[in-house]
């Protein structure tokens, strides 16, 4: 059975200038043990996902208007505050982007990690102490117990995120969500911390929502993707698919137009103008403004999403067309 | 040629302590860094955070005084400028910085950020510079009329346009791009990498562009330096150096950017440890502590710089 289940998610703010639809129908699986990266760009609606998963969207001006999430089964829409605070941490947890403002700079690394083993697990004395040194030694922190006393500021971005990971893990949970983690690090140290997500993924089964917008993130570490656009995914599907076959015009655009490390391009293919405003969507398809193969329906109507092979869809009037075409 | 760095060092003090005055020693930001970029061409300078990339930007923009070395200009050094070779140099060598939010005054109208650099004794006065801003305005792919809007009414691409605007409204020879691209979203990023590329064609402008985003400064970058710790490590021309990097400090650097497909997952080098603390660098080579290629030397001396190939400069004992 799918560990985590999202149905037509949709969470909205209301603000002064009129409901924007941040989230607006979102709908994926994620089993076990998988990495699923969500991709797109600032506004996309990819990290009101994530909060709309574990139920932290910032109230009331944001609220999950419409949809389900099914933890094995279970929804956790329908959950008292009590319960999801029982749910977040042990069963679903998460790391955000700038480890510097999630952890807090008044308590010791000890006293973060020790609050959240406690409260999840029970534990008390020496056996409480051995689980949280385990924890920091999965994530390969050196030098575990002399961390303990120390605070955020001691330590360098990295070790940093990797405390925020422990402290994360530590509860040993079904989901991790991964927002941005490495955004803030530099390549040879992001290049530690995606080895060691990598290690413990094998080692504990935990399944990942990976949050970024790099597209080589992407290629090393995820088994699917799901791209977003406007509060809406537009393509999900395998890898291997999203980056040999992307269908979506949006996807293919933005594979296009990046500048490789593996090759010189002598021009990049960019994309016109700006992504939409959430408050002012059109009432058909939010990229067709800037798609190059934009038909007369798509400013009228949401195309509805397309299936292809082994899990692979996109949201496009355009893509039977294109699928003939390529068979 | 037009810049040259010679022996460039960058110290500050670092944070007093109690002892009244007395410092508790400096922090070697840049140690010893000479540069040369020539008409036309694109010095990217790439590094992690600590380098000292982006005290050398500094530097050359004349924001920091070098503790020791010297920057020349046309073969001139900076530092014995008279008036108005100061302002014949910022003339010719502009900046666009990372964050076009913070970059540009809110407060002010994007005709009057433009203009700013302009010379008060500009000669034609006030409407030859709105010419000259709807000029430039033009050349980055904004509505001539756009500068009497502000900056809020802008996304931040267009607000990056406005930023290479107004490093344009000079008539540079020089333009230091510190991240030029590294605040705005993936599909900005090609438009402005673009134009970039577009303007060095057809105005002959040099660039410096300092990134830690190597896909972007392979794009841009026709010659290429290596920064650890606060020295070079290597330089040559960029498609050699991505092609075959020499020093191990660039091989791993350019082995941990992540190619854009999965099929090239490829044996990533992973370095241990992290970048050294700039108040008390490793003796000898700086990056020994973490090269799998370390012998007893490098602990010991400091590596010269060797021309390995033609071109190719390299600091490092396995050459």
């Amino acid at each position: 059975m799918t560990l985590l289940v999202v149905e037509d998610l949709r969470t909205h703010f209301f603000t002064r200038r009129g409901v924007t639809r941040a989230v607006d129908g979102v709908s994926f699986g994620l089993d076990a043990g998988e990495t699923l990266a969500l991709v797109g760009e600032s506004g996309s609606g990819k990290s009101v996902t994530c909060l709309s998963l574990v139920r932290l969207v910032p109230e009331p001006a944001g609220r999950i208007v419409g949809g389900r999430v099914l933890l094995d089964g279970e929804d956790l829409l329908a959950k008292t505050p009590a319960q999801m605070r029982r749910i977040r941490g042990k069963q679903i947890a998460m790391v955000l982007q700038d480890p510097m403002t999630s952890l807090n700079p008044g308590l010791t690394i000890g006293s973060l990690i020790t609050e959240v083993v406690r409260r999840h697990q029970g534990l008390r004395g020496a056996p409480l102490r051995a689980r949280v040194l385990e924890a920091l030694s999965r994530l390969r922190i050196p030098a575990a117990a002399s961390r303990l006393a120390q605070y955020q500021h001691q330590l360098s971005g990295g070790m940093r995120q990797r405390v925020s990971s422990a402290i994360a893990m530590s509860c040993a949970p079904r989901v991790l969500i991964a927002d941005e983690p490495t955004t803030s690090l530099d390549v040879t140290i992001q290049a530690q911390y995606l080895e060691l997500l990598d290690d413990v993924q094998h080692a504990t089964g935990v399944a990942i929502i990976l949050v970024t917008h790099d597209f080589g993130i992407v290629a090393a570490i995820a088994d699917r993707v799901a791209v977003m656009y406007a509060g809406r995914i537009v393509e999900i599907g395998r890898t291997i698919d999203i980056f040999d076959h992307p269908a979506h015009p949006y996807t293919r655009a933005l594979l296009r137009c990046l500048p490789d490390v593996e090759l010189k391009r002598e021009r990049l293919i960019e994309i016109g103008g700006q992504p939409p405003d959430l408050a002012r969507l059109p009432p058909g398809c939010p990229f067709a403004s800037r798609c190059p193969e934009r038909q007369s329906r798509c400013e009228i109507e949401y195309p509805p999403a397309v299936s292809m092979r082994d899990g692979h869809m996109a949201s496009c009037w355009a893509v039977p067309a294109l699928e003939a075409r390529a068979g | 040629m037009m810049l040259q760095g010679v022996g460039l060092r960058k110290y500050f003090p670092a944070a007093r302590g109690l002892a009244l005055g007395r410092s508790r020693g400096w922090i070697k930001a840049l140690d010893g860094v000479s540069i040369q970029v020539a008409e036309g061409e694109t010095l990217g300078i790439v590094g992690e955070s600590g380098s000292g990339k982006t005290t050398l930007a500094r530097l050359i923009l004349l924001l920091e005084r070098p503790t020791e070395g010297a920057l020349l200009f046309d073969g001139l050094a900076t530092d014995a400028f008279a008036r108005a070779d100061l302002a014949r140099y910022r003339r010719a060598v502009q900046a666009v910085f990372q964050d076009p939010f913070s970059s540009l005054d809110p407060r002010m109208k994007i005709e009057h950020i433009v203009a700013e650099p302009l010379p008060v004794d500009h000669g034609g006065g006030r409407a030859q510079a709105r010419e000259s801003v709807a000029e430039v305005l033009q050349l980055v792919g904004l509505r001539p009329d756009s500068g009497a809007l502000y900056p809020h009414e802008f996304s931040g691409g267009q607000r990056q346009r406005v930023a290479i605007a107004r490093a344009l409204v000079t008539t540079p020879r020089l333009i230091v791009l510190d991240e030029p691209v590294s605040a705005l979203d993936v599909s900005i990023r090609a438009q402005i990498l673009n134009l970039l590329k577009g303007l060095q064609d057809k105005l002959g402008l040099a660039y410096v562009m300092i990134s830690h985003d190597l896909a972007a400064a392979r794009y841009l970058a026709t010659r290429l330096a290596v920064m650890y710790a606060g020295r070079l490590v290597e330089t040559g021309e960029c498609e050699a150096i991505y092609a075959d990097p020499l020093h191990p400090y660039t091989q791993a650097l350019l082995s941990a950017a992540l190619p854009l497909h999965p099929g090239a997952r490829r044996q990533r080098i992973v370095l241990p440890g992290e970048v050294p603390n700039p108040m008390n660098p490793p003796a000898g080579c700086r990056f020994h502590p973490r090269c799998p290629h370390a012998r007893p030397e490098c602990r010991t001396t400091e590596p010269v710089f060797k021309e390995i190939r033609p071109g190719r400069i390299t600091a490092c004992h396995l050459y």
